[in-house]
């Protein structure tokens, strides 16, 4: 069926786009085809009926924490140094060793799930029931992903703060 | 959307090619901002196998599940964003070779 | 007096401690008081105690306590006072008073005056200790401590690195003889189950018959321990060393006392060795061995006081050949006109080195027979005795060794020639040392004369080694009686005649230079011969090579601790582990990065593994 296709297609944009991901020099390139491949997979999570799980993808992922990053590279500010900077790092001697690991984890993997079966998407899981959920079974786990939140807030704010105070000051030195 | 059957071993196939690019990723850069990213794709796409797991047997907990590693990916980003800047203070450089203060 | 017995040896201790504490905040002649009167007061009740015992013949004995109790093994401090003990205590504490009134002018302007009279009065309390024992244990002591005083008064001037080597070679040599003694008490105390000398001779004798094995090897250990203590081969060696120490030192307890005591433990435990005739044959034949060697080897020595040092470990020799042929009263009697004549020649040396500024070589000395009358006389004196020219003390008892030595079956004539050939040499050695100190040329002047605390001592020794050989020492009820026989008398003709044959000979080398021996003594025979006598038979050089020089190896290879090094080789091992292990430890992220996604391979592998089967 054309959704069928549609899953394909999505996958191999998802692919692609992280491929490009990994080997740019520019950082802002990099994040814009994660966010390429972030909303693939977005689109892969609607296909197989969890559009909940799509939607916070595509809001919570794409739209908050890549922006996130966004941000954090405009402030550092890295500039035309930073990109030669990371093509002399990305030279393509260095794949050789964690290519091979990656291609030994991958053969794990797939021999893992090769005889996982049966069809995916009998019926969409709708929101719900995935709030349903949360405020059943797994409440307490909202409760410590509440605290989880709290934790990264206070450790970012912290860790933050002092580069704001002093950097602002020193802002247009060399980096 | 009802009775698509996508395969699950495909979508499996999909999350475990995109862990491996991820993984592949975070061993080359020696940028940490590319090694964030490559921590989000990998998180991503455990992300993937657990939602298509779910929707495979027609429950919640998959989805649930997401929630939960979206909450990590973002308090885990939050705070290595600020190490970023940490590093890049006290460093002048974002090359993560050079903080092996560990070494021996 | 029976009760108060304990005074003798304790007035010298309490002394020797009173001095040790209080010493260095008296005054000189306080000192001098203090040590010489305690021995004095020694001496006083000592012959009060003689004259008792003249009277009634009865033997003492005191109990103070019990040492220690454990496992029925009970030995008391206790003393036994017989016969044989008077003869030792009146030696030791008569000639012992002599030497410390000798001493208070000999050591007058040294120093450490006090701690020279405190060693001095520990050691007569050690002695008398010794002597006065009534079982094996409290003999021990009284040894052990006689070794300590010794080793302390050798080494008095330590400050000099050549009296502290020479105090530490007395103490560790006597110490070996020590230890094979030990070791004999510990065999007695075994099989006969006690200490006590009296109950244990008569357990021997209903244990064990005439030449059974088990005596004949606590016997030799017990000789073993008095070779070592009385300076006989082997283990004499330390008593020409032992020279370094101050001269009325070497007087007293290496002439008159100390070195006695080896005699007088093999004398008390008589009745031990008559059940082991073998042993005493080993005594005779060490007894002559070293009388014969210490001869030689003084022939040809230059030091005044080697002289007199190797003439007692020969007199011991004869001392030690009367005990080994069963002339138990003999060696007694030698031992005491021993320390007579011995003591005499030693306070004489010292008054002569004393007035000479400490010149020891016999060849830069002579024509003191003027300058020093005293001491020359004294010399005269205790050489006659000595070389046991007739009617003086040394005459009597020596001749009494050599006849019943002759009359020994089998061993007896030949032990006896061999003993007339120690005397002869006897006399000639003595006499040497006469007749170049005192007649002929004046090489070095006396630089002051000697005043009465040195001049009475060696009166009195002159006139007691003069008239000493007519005492009659009460050993009759302690030894078994000799058999009363008599050898032939051109025997006896011959052993008189001997020491005036040697005093002719030295008279001609030495006094008239009639008889030249210089082209024998430069020949190369003669030169060779001359210096291995010299060097005391070479023994010290095989001591050294034997046994000094694979110690000191020894101990240098060890030095650097290499058992230790097992312990370095752990440490070792594990720092290269360390620091090979430490090379994963980058620092880099990636590198951690790269292993974990290894360990992640592995665990998956594994996961696999088990769901699976797939390894399989």
């Amino acid at each position: 069926m054309l959704e069928i296709v549609f899953f394909y297609i999505a996958a191999t944009v998802a692919l692609i786009a992280t491929v490009m991901a990994m080997t740019r020099a520019n950082a802002i390139h990099a994040l814009i085809y994660l966010i390429v491949s972030l909303l693939a997979v977005a689109v892969i999570f609607f296909l197989i009926g969890a559009p909940f799980a799509a939607a916070l993808e595509i809001v919570i992922y794409a739209g908050a924490i890549m922006v996130l990053f966004v941000f954090v590279i405009m402030m550092l500010n890295l500039g035309e140094k930073g990109d030669k900077q990371e093509r002399q790092w990305l030279k393509p001697g260095i794949w050789a060793g964690p290519a091979v690991l990656s291609v030994i984890l991958l053969v794990e993997l797939l021999v893992v799930i090769s005889d996982v079966n049966g069809p995916v998407s009998v019926s969409a899981v709708s929101a719900k029931e995935v709030g349903l959920s949360l405020f059943g079974p797994y409440v307490l786990a909202v409760e410590i992903s509440a605290m989880l939140l709290l934790a990264g807030l206070v450790g970012s704010f912290h860790l933050g703060r002092r580069y704001l105070e002093r950097d602002h000051i020193e802002k247009g030195s060399s980096q | 959307m009802d009775g698509l059957n996508i395969p699950l071993n495909h979508i499996l196939l999909v999350s475990s090619l995109l862990f491996a690019i991820g993984m592949l990723g975070l061993m080359i850069r020696r940028n940490i901002i590319f090694i964030l990213m490559s921590l989000e794709v990998m998180l991503n796409a455990a992300a993937l196998a657990f939602v298509a797991a779910g929707a495979r047997w027609g429950q919640p907990d998959g989805q649930v599940v997401f929630m939960l590693i979206l909450t990590v990916a973002a308090a885990e980003v939050a705070v290595g964003l600020g190490l970023v800047l940490q590093v890049q203070k006290r460093f002048k450089t974002l090359d993560m070779d050079h903080a092996n203060r560990m070494q021996g | 007096m029976s009760d108060t017995i304990w005074l003798i040896p304790l007035i010298p201790f309490l002394s020797s401690v009173a001095l040790m504490l209080f010493g260095s905040r008296l005054k000189i002649t306080h000192i001098g008081v203090l040590g010489v009167a305690s021995v004095g007061i020694s001496a006083l009740l000592t012959l009060v105690l003689a004259v008792e015992f003249m009277q009634n013949q009865q033997e003492i004995q005191a109990s103070l306590w019990t040492w220690m109790e454990v496992a029925g093994f009970a030995p008391g401090i206790s003393f036994y006072f017989d016969g044989l003990t008077l003869v030792m205590m009146s030696v030791i504490t008569g000639v012992g008073f002599l030497i410390h009134l000798f001493s208070t002018e000999f050591m007058e302007k040294d120093p450490s005056y006090a701690r020279y009279f405190a060693y001095l009065n520990m050691f007569v309390a050690a002695m008398l200790i010794l002597v006065m024992a009534d079982n094996l244990l409290l003999l021990y002591l009284g040894w052990e401590g006689v070794g300590v005083c010794s080793y302390l008064l050798v080494g008095f001037w330590y400050q000099h690195n050549a009296n502290g080597h020479a105090a530490r070679k007395a103490f560790i040599v006597t110490r070996i003889g020590d230890t094979a003694m030990a070791l004999g008490l510990l065999l007695l105390f075994t099989e006969l189950g006690t200490l006590d000398i009296q109950a244990m001779v008569g357990a021997a004798n209903q244990t064990w018959q005439i030449g059974d094995s088990i005596p004949l090897v606590a016997c030799l250990l017990i000789v073993c321990g008095a070779v070592g203590k009385s300076a006989q081969l082997p283990l004499h060696t330390w008593l020409p060393d032992a020279m370094a120490g101050p001269t009325p030192v070497s007087a007293l307890i290496h002439a008159a006392t100390m070195v006695t005591a080896g005699v007088y433990l093999i004398a008390r435990t008589h009745g031990l060795f008559l059940l082991a005739p073998t042993a005493m044959t080993v005594v005779a034949v060490i007894g002559i061995a070293t009388s014969l060697m210490a001869a030689f080897t003084a022939l040809m020595q230059t030091d005044i006081k080697r002289i007199l040092a190797y003439s007692t470990i020969s007199q011991i020799g004869y001392m030690f050949l009367a005990l080994g042929v069963g002339a138990w009263s003999a060696g007694i009697f030698h031992l005491m006109t021993h320390a007579f004549f011995k003591a005499l020649l030693f306070l004489g040396s010292g008054a002569i080195i004393h007035c000479l500024h400490h010149e020891h070589n016999i060849f830069k000395m002579g024509g003191l027979r003027t300058r020093m009358p005293v001491t020359f006389w004294s010399f005269m004196i205790g050489s006659a005795a000595l070389a046991a020219l007739p009617m003086t003390s040394g005459f009597f008892s020596k001749d009494q060794i050599l006849l019943q030595a002759y009359q020994l079956p089998d061993l007896g004539p030949s032990l006896w020639m061999a003993g007339l050939l120690g005397a002869l040499l006897t006399a000639i050695y003595s006499f040497r040392l006469v007749f170049v100190v005192f007649f002929g040329q004046a090489n070095t002047e006396p630089d002051k004369d000697t005043g009465w605390r040195m001049a009475v001592p060696l009166s009195v020794l002159c006139f007691l080694a003069m008239i000493g050989g007519y005492f009659m020492i009460p050993v009759a009820e302690v030894f078994p009686a000799s058999d009363g026989s008599h050898p032939a008398h051109w025997v006896e003709y011959v052993s008189i005649s001997v020491p005036l044959v040697g005093l002719l000979i030295a008279y001609l080398v030495f006094f008239n230079r009639r008889l030249n021996v210089d082209g024998l003594a430069n020949s190369t025979v003669g030169k060779s011969l001359g210096n291995f006598w010299l060097s005391g038979w070479g023994i010290d050089w095989l001591y050294d090579h034997l046994f000094v020089r694979p110690y000191y190896g020894l101990a240098n290879l060890l030095k650097s601790e290499p058992v230790d090094g097992i312990y370095g080789l752990i440490v070792a091992l594990n720092q290269t582990f360390n620091h090979w292990l430490s090379a994963a430890q980058t620092g880099r992220m990636r590198w951690y990065l790269a292993s974990m996604v290894a360990g992640l391979i592995i665990l998956i592998t594994l996961a696999a593994n088990l769901s699976t089967g797939v390894l399989q």
